[in-house]
């Protein structure tokens, strides 16, 4: 692609959105051998295409291996985009260096899934909460720096007396509160939140899913990233929700519209599998069981990747592969069949 | 419905530096035949160590069952001592486990089949032949393709969703009448857990097998099981049908619980503060700290017993007990 | 949850928090470091042994009875007695003086082929850690053939090239045992970075220097520590082999390796003219290794808040 066509798709984009993502791709070379040569291609993200407005959430679910921690990680430019266009808040970031980066790094956070392997266990708390403010040279004295660091502790529901302590004396949805003070440290525009509950006790999630609600009622222009498995705290979220399979978006809609018509059969697979905690709503629905295993994305199926697992497929989900398009309504979906 | 396993007056606890810890307080429950139930609470609330204990396979030192009974078919398991024949004759046997780790549960360096015959044989003294035979069969049922083959596999040529269907293979082989299910879903993707269950649901129905859920999934329990134990800091707070408890939960942390899930268009209300240390409580209800709904009295009386207050529907909370 | 509910004395949301904090009693760093290094009683003993020679070489001049160079041709080979508690050697010289003044030595010695092999390993180490897969499998290839190199052939050919004395043997131990630093470090670099806090701080625009300076060495000096304090008893060890062998440092210096060597010849009728240096070399060793694993204990980050 050169660069004349990705200026034609950057004025195709939407104005004014906080991140705009044009068919990203994301190759992982497999090495082998003591000279690691290249001898494969993971294809962890095929295609994606999306874009994220000032304060909305954009709820990311799949299974593990479908790509949608390395759409987090490409947007935050951990990794290098192998091509396409990433747009944060209308500059193209995807080939920028690294030191000229730096300035959008204040802009932009990351939530982690692991609450103990996200704060060094050698920093206390203050300093993993205000690394941000130092890095940037927004920290001032060192009083300035405490009572920002207070503020913030504050704002996610920490006490701020306890800001001496070190990682290991907070518990685990503390310190996923911690990893939050940090992220809004430098007044980010977009959060990328990676599976920020999984690792949390039912309790804990939902204090840590309205928490994130309130920060984003005090700040209107806060966006969201929210990647999860769990689709019933996605839905709850997120503003709109995109469904992955293997390294592609298979749907994508309004949090609503996908749970009330949802057309992509894997999706639909997906919400059954979730099981509600509902007895009577459970004994209203059916289930769709999927048969066989995810597949790996160093060996893709051939035409629409889901086809082998998918009871709708034809013959011709195998030949070809389905795009994504729009039905209507805002609902994009990738599938022959519907 | 004839009773399979009742628990009495069961306590756990474990030494540490820093004092001992009740991880299990007072349980009492019981098992029908046949029958599913769900046992619910956040880590550290003593579910699993609950359930291990019945097994007597809580690592001692530092942990020790201290008090209570839990008779299976007529014998108190807890009567033996941790390594006795009658213990490992029942272990395995006659009350099974799944656990959510597959890869250490299986051995690495046998053959799926190897480590299937060991338990037949062991168990029922089946010939090579036949164990053989039983397992691949096994393997069938489990949804496992071309078991004749996959049989001669070993753990790490499976995926993960076909090494924790092993497991249920493995646990069904000597057509237990209990099988216990820790977390045995949860590391898995949604879709996979999804065939799992179901394959679950549908096994222990054709074996008659009852079987126990431990789980922090309270979908899991809505869909499946019949009954519910909610547990909280050591003690089981709630029980009652899924049905009773979902219509009306009456311990104020059961209800909090539930309004954790997050549903479409509702505000969540979770549960404030978190789970209390284990290590000297005081007698008080254990939920006090953050419970919703105290009042002046909870401060001063001791927790209150499991009572019943109708049907299968038992309660755990002095101020619910009153109002009833 | 519905209408059936009975509202009830509804509190306040600070109440909460002020219940929870019998949970998060903080703990003194210092403390529990100290708690969890004298957890085991043989590293208190290795630990007192290792103050011991501290002092003993400080105050070496003061507490040894005799000059140890000070030869006395009347008092050759003497029993231990009142006047010569470990009696005397060949040339008349105190024996308990020699061993005292030796603990300087011994000392010396490691602390400098510490010094030299550890900055030498843990700069290569971190090179290796932060450059690219290829840069770093040829590093380590290399470290794994020095490794597999017999050191005390390495350590004979360098000392045998260079003026024997104690800059010679610190730099022919020095070489050798180098590589292992790179591995460790190397190693630890690789781990530390898998973790997400250091994908955190590079989301937020740290350079790089700041990353290995704020976040990597700080989590690469503890297990550093521990390898150095046991390396420590390998160099004295290693020294004393050297001494023994006659390439490391020579009579009449009183290094305890050249001790064990002339007091060798006496085996028969004064066998504590090499055993006592032994024992000496012995004991100073044994107490490095119980510190280091004092240490490793206290200083790992996955033991806090376990040993409350």
């Amino acid at each position: 692609m050169g660069g004349r066509a990705e200026a034609v798709i950057t004025e195709k984009v939407e104005k004014g959105n906080t991140v705009d993502v044009v068919n990203l791709k994301m190759y992982f070379p497999v090495l082998r051998g003591l000279l690691k040569r290249k001898v494969a291609d993971v294809k962890a993200l095929d295609d994606v295409s999306f874009s994220i407005k000032p304060g909305e959430t954009l709820g990311l679910v799949g299974e593990s291996g479908c790509g949608k921690t390395t759409v987090g990680r490409c947007i935050l430019r951990l990794y290098k985009p192998t091509k396409g266009v990433l747009l944060f808040e209308g500059t193209d970031i995807s080939k920028v260096s690294e030191s000229d980066l730096r300035q959008f790094r204040r802009r932009m956070a990351l939530v982690f899934q692991d609450p103990y392997s996200s704060l060094d266990p050698r920093m206390n708390s203050c300093d993993i909460v205000g690394e941000p403010l130092k890095i940037h040279g927004l920290a001032g004295s060192r009083g300035e720096y405490r009572d920002r660091v207070a503020e913030l502790f504050t704002m996610t529901g920490l006490r701020p007396d306890m800001m001496d302590r070190f990682p290991h004396e907070y518990s685990g949805g503390q310190r996923q509160r911690l990893s939050i003070a940090r992220a809004l440290a430098g007044a980010p525009s977009m959060i990328v939140c990676d599976e920020p509950i999984s690792a949390l006790d039912v309790s804990m999630q939902a204090q840590i899913l309205n928490l994130l609600q309130e920060l984003q009622s005090k700040n209107d222009r806060l966006s969201y990233l929210f990647i999860s498995h769990d689709l019933l705290a996605v839905q709850y979220i997120s503003q709109r929700v995109a469904v992955m399979y293997l390294g592609r978006i298979v749907e994508l809609s309004t949090s609503q519209e996908l749970y009330s018509n949802t057309l992509h059969p894997y999706s639909r697979a997906l919400l059954s599998a979730q099981p509600l905690p509902d007895p009577a709503a459970e004994e209203r629905r059916s289930r769709i069981i999927l048969t066989g295993d995810v597949p790996t994305p160093l060996n893709p199926p051939s035409g629409c990747a889901f086809h082998p697992r998918c009871p709708m497929a034809k013959k011709s989900c195998a030949e070809s592969r389905p795009e994504l398009r729009d039905v209507g309504g805002d609902h994009l979906v990738a599938c022959h069949c519907v | 419905m004839g009773r399979l396993l009742t628990v009495n007056g069961l306590s756990t606890e474990f030494r540490t530096e820093r004092g001992v810890v009740r991880a299990v307080n007072n349980v009492s429950y019981n098992i029908d035949e046949g029958e599913i139930v769900g046992l619910v609470g956040e880590s550290g609330c003593g579910k699993s160590v609950s359930q291990l204990s019945l097994m007597q396979l809580i690592p001692n030192p530092p942990g020790r069952v201290v008090a209570g009974s839990a008779e299976f078919e007529g014998v108190d398991l807890l009567k033996y001592t941790r390594r006795s024949r009658e213990l490992c004759a029942i272990r395995g046997n006659r009350i099974s486990m799944i656990f959510q780790e597959p890869m250490t549960s299986l051995n690495p360096a046998m053959t799926i089949a190897r480590q299937m015959s060991e338990v037949l044989t062991l168990h029922l003294n089946l010939d090579k032949k036949e164990a053989r035979e039983r397992s691949t069969d096994m393997l069938a049922q489990v949804g496992i393709p071309d078991p004749g083959k996959r049989a001669d596999d070993y753990p790490h040529q499976l995926s993960g969703g076909m090494r924790q269907r092993v497991m249920v293979a493995m646990a069904m082989l000597c057509s237990p009448k209990l099988i216990i299910a820790d977390e045995a879903t949860t590391a898995l993707d949604a879709t996979i857990q999804a065939q799992l269950l179901e394959l679950m649901y549908d096994l222990v129905g054709r074996y008659h097998t009852a079987l126990v859920m431990v789980t922090h999934n309270l979908g899991i329990v809505a869909r499946y099981a019949d009954r519910v134990n909610v547990m909280y800091a050591g003690r089981i707070i709630e029980t009652g049908t899924v049905k009773e408890i979902w219509a009306d939960p009456l311990h104020p942390y059961t209800e909090g619980l539930l309004s954790c899930v997050p549903k479409l268009g509702e505000k969540l209300e979770p549960i404030k503060g978190m789970p209390p240390s284990l290590i000297n409580r005081p007698a008080t209800c254990p939920f006090l700290p953050r419970c919703r709904f105290r009042t002046a009295a909870c401060f001063k009386e001791p927790a209150a017993e499991l009572t019943y207050v109708g049907g299968q529907h038992a309660t755990a909370c002095n101020r619910r007990l009153e109002e009833r | 949850m519905d209408g059936t509910k009975i509202v009830r004395e509804q509190i306040p949301d600070d109440e909460f928090e002020v219940l929870e904090e019998e949970q998060l009693s903080g703990v003194n760093e210092l403390k529990r470091f100290v708690r969890a290094f004298f957890r085991r009683k043989i590293v208190v003993v290795g630990f007192i042994l290792v103050v011991v020679v501290l002092l003993t070489a400080a105050l070496a001049d003061v507490i040894a009875p005799y000059d140890p160079y000070e030869q006395d041709l009347y008092q050759v080979l003497a029993a231990p007695g009142p006047s010569h508690p470990l009696g005397t050697d060949a040339l008349g010289r105190d024996l308990l003086s020699r061993i005292i003044h030796g603990s300087r030595i011994a000392l010396a010695v490691g602390v400098c082929t510490v010094l030299v092999s550890a900055s030498i390993g843990t700069v290569i180490g971190l090179i290796a850690g932060f450059s690219d897969s290829r840069l770093n499998s040829l590093i380590m290839r290399i470290t794994d053939i020095l490794i597999s190199v017999p050191s005390l052939v390495l350590q004979l050919l360098i000392a045998s090239a260079l003026n024997s004395g104690v800059t010679g043997v610190v730099i022919a131990i020095g070489l050798t045992l180098f590589p292992a630093y790179i591995r460790l470090i190397n190693g630890q670099v690789l781990s530390v970075k898998q973790n997400d806090y250091i994908s955190a701080s590079r989301s937020m625009g740290a350079k790089k220097s700041r990353i290995i300076v704020r976040h990597v060495v700080r989590n690469v000096v503890s297990p550093l520590i521990v390898m150095m304090t046991i390396m420590m008893g390998m160099s004295i060890m290693a020294e004393a082999g050297l001494s023994f062998l006659g390439l490391g440092i020579l009579p009449p210096a009183a290094a305890w390796g050249s001790m064990c060597r002339d007091g060798y010849q006496y085996l028969m009728t004064r066998p504590l003219l090499s055993i006592a240096p032994g024992l000496a070399i012995m004991i100073l060793v044994f107490a490095f290794n119980m510190v280091g694993d004092g240490l490793r204990d206290a200083l790992d980050p996955k033991l806090r808040g376990a040993l409350k």
